[in-house]
């Protein structure tokens, strides 16, 4: 019963096939099965059955909030939720309790949805891994699934003690996890530079970084202001539409959500492909990017001219300069927003305090890990007033350039883009530490952060099986605020494409779940 | 939210105190220097004379930075009320306390404010201004980022015409224009209170976050009057607009001032900028002693250091401030999470647009309320009284207002009120360090006594006896006080000449040496009628019996 989408369950809680508090309280008890994957650092156990207590009160009055009522959903924990400990997985803010729900989380709650708990990520959002955060590493579902185990783990069947276990990507991985591993039907996620769509592509899930602007910021720890988004994390494009409808919209304690009413939809199954056109651009044929995901690129770009597409090589000349240029805007906003934390009104605060200079520098050493301290310093660094002109202002006309290159795109007649969501599928944790966090987060935001420099509406379909059984998403990028038109083109692709379930022996067989096995029809 | 306590740090977080005199050691000792005199009218450029002993004169530059608070129901970017003297952190929102997640949202009335303020002092708007992050850490500035208006403000390029009296002679009046270089929108702070015993620093965020307007003036002004006549003329602006407050003791309107000397003809000396000048009383003396300070050090051989001074007003001088805030780099950032702040007029306001949403610069305008000067001259014109005397009446905060309540209430030529006012009135409540809503006196009670003096029911003596009673402010009207205490005018002509007779009798010598031919005498016959009749005697009437009797 976990295995299926949101929208399916949301049917079987109307057909009353199963009532909130029992759906709940499976979740919670798988929760507690895949502990160790660390997906979520808080479980919030009580106010969860509370909430579904209420919900089926809801149910048997026959007065449902929404499509999201009893529905069990995960929230990363960058997002301020009252009376949930929110803590961006940083010592910094162990043990704050906010005394208010961020508008997303509001607006969940508003719909009847279900919160379980809040989900790991890198230390506040800063990583591409989900491994460098202060509660350790997320663990990739997929590490245990039937189809990587059959290729990669020959003669190991035990679960714990195997040293090959996959990374989640980052930073949302927690809420990838979360959803790729059933334990909720939706997650929030929050996307700066890939930090959504990253970790859904290596999870096997859908990840949507709707436009800037789009859906309220507010109560979402920042990580760089004017581009952080919250994003969506579910298993299939039409639940993300359905979760897309309940969080987009003027906030006005967000100035920078835009004024029009947002209107939800609902996707159609049929689209007429001959009237499309599909953008590839030349380059995202990037350094690093793996033949098996180049090639799934190509077959999908196959798919849409197969389909009566018009399909046409782009360029996107500044791409090259994107990361360098978002390190820079980056690291200068986090050492702007971090400059809050200073042990005073919340958070962690130092003992040392024989002044309060010694107490602001002992708590943030103290309170902040070796990558936030990092980008501070560079970030003030951008930012003195000798620097400003030739790292920051240069930068900003950098970002100016890369978003008028998707102008130009879309101007040029292009409808969606079509690329890579990560050079490859995921790899184990041991290969992955050996390189630093700026590396990483350097090498694998390069085809998802210009859009977050753009402001554009992305999304990542899970598209098929690396040889090694590990999925492999591809992305679409759209116009802003044409989050339909984009949704659309993705949901006919996932139709498509029908990417294989994850097969979870031994956790999802405790007598009530077996999941429906597929077979791939995309990529054989 | 409680209050946050922190130990208090050693050095560099300290503000002036008494303790940092030792500081001045170096410099010239704070008593030898005189309350500087006018240095302007002796040593400006131009007029000055050339300086004994081939010495040239120096001359002053003085530029300020004012800091007003805006009057508004909620702060700049929190929905928190605003209010002095509130008990501690009892007007802190998540965003003032800045809680991570929290966003701002811009106040209209703020920006309406500073659009209003901007218009009154010529100011172009512009249509599109930004707001910045400046960067430092203080215990009470919660993000450790102050939003403000560093690259793009909202109003710049005007201009404040003020007047002052030179040397303090009421009827020499000079007007000058200072040049405002901007006026830009952006957050107070918090405040720190220092425990020195228990070594804590107490924060209270009440302010945090609360609308100002800062007006920064070009260095147009050479003298602490100038200054002080400037922002005095600033502060009647803000408060006619109602922008601001503008009440000095409360911190609605904080004063920083550049202040610099130098040789005519010759470039700007170093300045330093003076902080912490919290009182109009102090402004001029800070600015003059700073001055003085700084011509005596370069005639010492002395340099003059860029920096930054705190006026200490129990010891009357500058001292420089310890933390080294002049020397920091702000590493100042845009604001990502505000928007440009768009303003427009009537041309270029969009159809259909939610009129809560916008703020047209010409619908303010249209509305401003007339500003001092012009009231200034619409006095001297419709009640024919000297242009000092409405500045007079402007400058006592509800003087004006009395004033014309009593011209209204009264016959009496206002020309002969304004004397009432200035002299009477004014000159008690000053004794009396009363303002005038604190008058005991009310405008209908002056106007009652100034009626029965108009129309002759009473000496001009006498109706200074009702107003001495008046002041007591019991409750009774001034005619209840003259029927109580018998001061009307004689008006029997019988009962005046046989108390005129009675005094010619009792002064024999003085009659003949009138009639002797010394007129002047008869001044004293008068008084003594007056004396005995204890001022109820018509003057005109009591001469015109005296001559008539001592020419029988």
């Amino acid at each position: 019963m976990l295995c299926v989408s949101l929208r399916e369950i949301s049917a079987a809680l109307k057909e009353g096939q199963v009532s909130p508090t029992e759906l709940c309280q499976r979740c919670l008890s798988f929760i507690k099965a895949t502990k160790f994957l660390n997906a979520y650092i808080t479980i919030a156990e009580e106010t969860a059955l509370k909430q579904a207590e209420e919900s089926e009160k809801r149910y048997r009055r026959g007065q449902i909030l929404g499509d999201l009522d009893g529905i069990p959903v995960a929230v990363k924990d960058n997002f301020s939720t009252a009376g949930i400990e929110t803590t961006c997985a940083s010592n910094m803010l162990k043990g704050y309790i906010p005394p208010y729900n961020a508008t997303v989380v509001q607006k969940l709650l508003d719909q009847g949805a279900v919160l379980l708990g809040k989900t790991n990520l890198d230390e506040f959002a800063m990583g591409s891994g989900s491994t460098d955060g202060t509660f350790g590493p997320v663990r990739n579902p997929w590490s245990y699934s039937r189809q990587y185990r059959d290729k990669c783990v020959p003669s190991s069947h035990t679960e714990s003690g195997d040293s090959k276990w996959l990374i989640t990507g980052g930073s949302s991985g927690g809420s990838a996890a979360a959803v790729s591993s059933f334990t909720c039907f939706a997650a929030l996620g929050s996307d700066t530079g890939g930090s959504t769509r990253n970790p859904a592509a290596h999870c096997g899930v859908v990840g949507l970084k709707p436009t800037y602007g789009l859906i309220s910021r507010h109560g979402l720890i920042p990580l760089v202001n004017s581009m952080d988004v919250p994003g969506i994390l579910t298993r299939c494009v039409d639940d993300a539409a359905i979760v897309l409808g309940v969080l987009a919209g003027h906030d006005p304690k967000d100035s920078t959500t835009v004024q029009d009413p947002f209107k939800p939809f609902e996707l159609t199954s049929y689209i007429d492909a001959s009237k499309l056109c599909i953008g590839i651009p030349k380059e995202y044929h990037a350094p690093g990017l793996s033949s098996e995901t180049r090639a799934l690129w190509s077959k999908a770009a196959d798919l849409f001219e197969n389909a009566g597409a018009k399909v046409i090589e782009v360029s996107l000349p500044h791409t090259r300069y994107s990361i360098i240029c978002y390190h820079v805007l980056c690291t200068a906003e986090v050492a702007s927003n971090m400059a809050r934390f200073d042990g005073l009104e919340y958070g962690h605060r130092s003992s040392m305090d024989k002044s309060t200079e010694v107490m602001y520098a002992a708590t943030r050493r103290e309170g902040f890990n070796d990558v936030v301290r990092g980008r501070i310093l560079s970030g003030n660094y951008f930012l003195l007033k000798q620097n400003y002109e030739n790292y920051f202002i240069k930068a900003q006309k950098v970002r100016r350039l890369i978003a008028n290159d998707f102008v130009n795109v879309f101007r040029s007649g292009i409808d969606v883009l079509l690329t890579p969501t990560t050079l490859s599928d995921t790899i184990p944790y041991v290969e992955f530490i050996k390189e630093d966090n700026r590396t990483r987060s350097a090498q694998d935001d390069i085809f998802t952060q210009a859009t977050n420099m753009a402001g554009l509406p992305a999304i990542t379909v899970p598209t098929a099986l690396s040889e090694k059984g590990l999925p492999i998403g591809l992305q679409f990028i759209g116009r802003a605020f044409q989050e339909k038109q984009l949704l659309t083109v993705a949901k006919w692709f996932e139709k498509q494409v029908n990417f294989p379930m994850i097969q979870l022996p031994g956790m999802m067989d405790h007598g009530h779940t077996v999941c429906h096995h597929q077979k791939s029809a995309f990529f054989s | 939210m409680a209050a946050s306590i922190l130990r208090r740090c050693r050095g560099s977080l300290q503000r002036c105190r008494a303790g940092d005199v030792a500081a001045l050691h170096s410099g010239p000792s704070p008593r030898r220097v005189q309350a500087p005199g006018p240095i302007a009218s002796g040593r400006r450029a131009g007029n000055s004379p050339a300086g004994e002993r081939g010495v040239a004169p120096w001359v002053a530059v003085v530029g300020l930075e004012i800091h007003a608070q805006i009057s508004s129901n909620s702060k700049l970017f929190s929905g928190s009320q605003v209010q002095f003297a509130a008990p501690p952190n009892s007007l802190v929102s998540f965003f003032d306390a800045s809680l991570p997640g929290t966003l701002p949202a811009l106040n209209r009335r703020c920006v309406e404010a500073a659009v209003m303020t901007g218009l009154a002092l010529n100011c172009s708007i512009n249509k599109k201004s930004l707001f910045d992050r400046k960067h430092y850490f203080y215990a009470d500035l919660p993000a450790g980022y102050q939003i403000t208006q560093q690259r793009l403000p909202v109003a710049v390029n005007g201009s404040l015409s003020y007047s002052f009296c030179v040397g303090g002679k009421k009827n020499q009046m000079l007007t000058r224009t200072v040049r405002i270089k901007q006026i830009q929108l952006e957050q107070d702070s918090g405040k720190s209170l220092h425990d020195d015993t228990r070594s804590q620093t107490l924060i209270d965020l009440n302010r945090a976050g609360v609308g100002l307007m800062e007006v920064v003036m070009e260095p147009d002004m050479s003298s602490g009057e100038e200054a002080a006549a400037a922002v005095r003329e600033l502060q009647l602006i803000l408060q006619t607009l109602g922008s601001s407050q503008a009440i000095m003791a409360e911190g609605q309107l904080r004063v920083d001032a550049n202040v610099s000397v130098h040789h005519p003809g010759e470039a700007y000396g170093v300045r330093t900028e003076v902080k912490n000048i919290n009182s109009a009383r102090f402004l001029a003396r800070a600015i003059d002693y700073e001055i003085q300070r700084q011509i005596k050090e370069l005639e010492n051989g002395g340099t003059v250091m860029n920096e930054t001074r705190a006026f200490d007003y129990k010891l009357g001088c500058t001292i420089p401030m310890r933390d080294k805030e002049g020397k920091q780099d702000y590493r100042f950032m845009p604001e990502p999470n505000l928007p440009p702040l768009i303003l427009y007029d009537t041309k270029s306001l969009p159809a259909n647009t939610n009129h809560q949403q916008v703020v047209n610069i010409d619908w303010i305008r249209e509305r401003l309320p007339d500003l001092p000067s012009v009231r200034r001259v619409k006095l001297v014109e419709q009640y024919g009284i000297l242009p000092e005397h409405s500045f007079t009446l402007l400058n006592e905060d509800g003087l004006m207002e009395f004033f014309e309540n009593v011209v209204r209430q009264t016959q009496m030529n206002p020309k002969k009120v304004i004397g009432w006012i200035l002299n009477d009135m004014l000159g008690y409540l000053k004794q009396h360090n009363l303002t005038v809503k604190e008058s005991p006196v009310s405008s209908l009670f002056l106007a009652d006594l100034l009626n029965l003096l108009d129309r002759g029911a009473i000496s001009s003596s006498a109706a200074k006896q009702v107003l001495e009673e008046l002041w007591k402010g019991e409750g009774k009207t001034p005619l209840q006080i003259v029927k109580e205490k018998t001061l009307e005018l004689i008006q029997d002509q019988q009962e005046l000449e046989q108390i005129c007779q009675a005094v010619m009798e009792g002064h024999q010598e003085e009659v003949m040496e009138i009639k002797k031919g010394n007129r002047k005498v008869l001044n004293k016959l008068i008084g003594l009628v007056q004396r005995t009749t204890r001022g109820r005697a018509d003057p005109v009437l009591v001469k015109q019996i005296l001559e008539k009797r001592l020419s029988q």
